[in-house]
């Protein structure tokens, strides 16, 4: 079996893999950042909502790293059902302290 | 230990935390380099073999198809869960409730009204939020899509609902016991098509539809594109079913709290 075989099943790369490694470090650096402003921020809310952007950026990472079917579910669940999970028991618990 | 003995322990931690994650980071193969050879194995012979251009599902619901039968039943019995916890305590509180302020859930909420933009935005992306759903859980054979990823988009249509209207609308449109029934005939269902497969004297699981004659037609990839349907129904039908409860219970509890 020799590359050239290899790669007439593979599809080519349009993109220069350089590009691909700079993008990817990117999307790297900023989900590590998404991360951090969920465990930083205090207030239960807008740590939902800083949880739902990385959910989003996590969404990201995964298309970057030629996953499109895994950011379709990251997308769904990570970036909206999770959040509003989240929302709906703080809404809960917010009932009950009144 | 104080504050500040603590901060170096942390700082000394995620310096090794980075110096380690640096170094498996450059380790990695490049973009693009793939070195082991299951990847090429299934991209040279998945077409020919399943008529489905969307490989990744036809690995998910054909080669390694009976690790997906128990990841589904994992959200099921999630879902399960969530309902007899949840439903449980609805009772209770129903019973609590009584003769104060009733268990119609029309009367007695405090739930704050929700700004006209909220709704008009909800409206104008219920329509196609339902159209990308069912295009993704119909797809499943052809495009990077599937049956979870629709699932869930089509929950989030529901959602959508409940947001441009109000909980009762939400109720009206996906009533408890349809819910059930749809995620208990979608988990059935994926199972069912393993178990015919064996009644015709096949192994579990084995496509035993015609596979269509062109490869990437919807009409294609036999039991590929089945299962991904009902993974879609179960998927959405637990989502929906997920977020209900706990609409439920938010909205039950002001009720009770008011």
């Amino acid at each position: 079996m020799t590359p050239g075989h290899l790669l007439a099943v593979v599809t080519p790369y349009t993109v220069p893999t350089g590009l691909m490694d700079v993008l990817q470090v990117t999307v790297l650096v900023l989900v590590a950042a998404a991360a951090t402003m969920v465990v930083v921020i205090r207030v239960p809310v807008r740590q939902v909502i800083a949880l739902s952007v990385y959910g989003i950026a996590l969404a990201v990472l995964f298309l970057v790293f030629q996953a499109p079917d895994v950011t379709l579910s990251e997308l769904t669940v990570g970036a909206v059902v999770l959040p509003i999970m989240f929302l709906l028991a703080l809404a809960k618990v917010r009932g009950r302290e009144k | 230990m104080t504050p500040g003995q603590r901060r170096w322990i942390f700082l000394a931690a995620i310096a090794g935390l980075a110096a380690f994650y640096l170094w498996g980071l450059v380790g990695l193969p490049g973009f693009g380099n793939y070195p082991g050879p299951y990847g090429d194995v299934i991209n040279r012979i998945a077409v020919a073999q399943t008529n489905a251009t969307g490989v990744v599902s036809a690995v998910n619901f054909e080669y390694r198809g009976f690790d997906t039968v128990g990841e589904e039943f994992i959200l099921f019995v999630a879902a399960t869960g969530v309902a007899v916890v949840l439903r449980h305590l609805r009772n209770e509180r129903e019973r609590n409730a009584d003769g104060e302020t009733g268990d119609a859930p029309d009367e007695g909420q405090r739930v704050p009204e929700t700004s006209s933009a909220i709704r008009m935005v909800a409206l104008i992306m219920t329509g196609p939020t339902i159209v990308v759903g069912w295009w993704l859980a119909s797809h499943a054979q052809t495009d990077p899509s599937g049956g979870f990823q629709g699932g869930v988009v089509l929950a989030t249509a529901f959602i959508l609902i409940y947001l441009a209207g109000q909980f009762l609308a939400f109720q009206r449109v996906s009533p408890t016991d349809v819910t059930d029934a749809v995620e208990a005939i979608g988990a059935g269902g994926f199972a069912a098509v393993g178990v015919t497969a064996v009644a015709m004297g096949l192994p579990y699981l084995t496509n035993f539809l015609g596979l269509g004659i062109t490869p990437g037609a919807v009409s294609s990839s036999g039991t590929i594109a089945l299962i991904s349907f009902f993974v879609g129904l179960e998927v959405g039908a637990a989502f929906i079913l997920i977020v209900g409860e706990l609409l439920d219970q938010t909205l039950l509890l002001r009720e009770g709290s008011g």
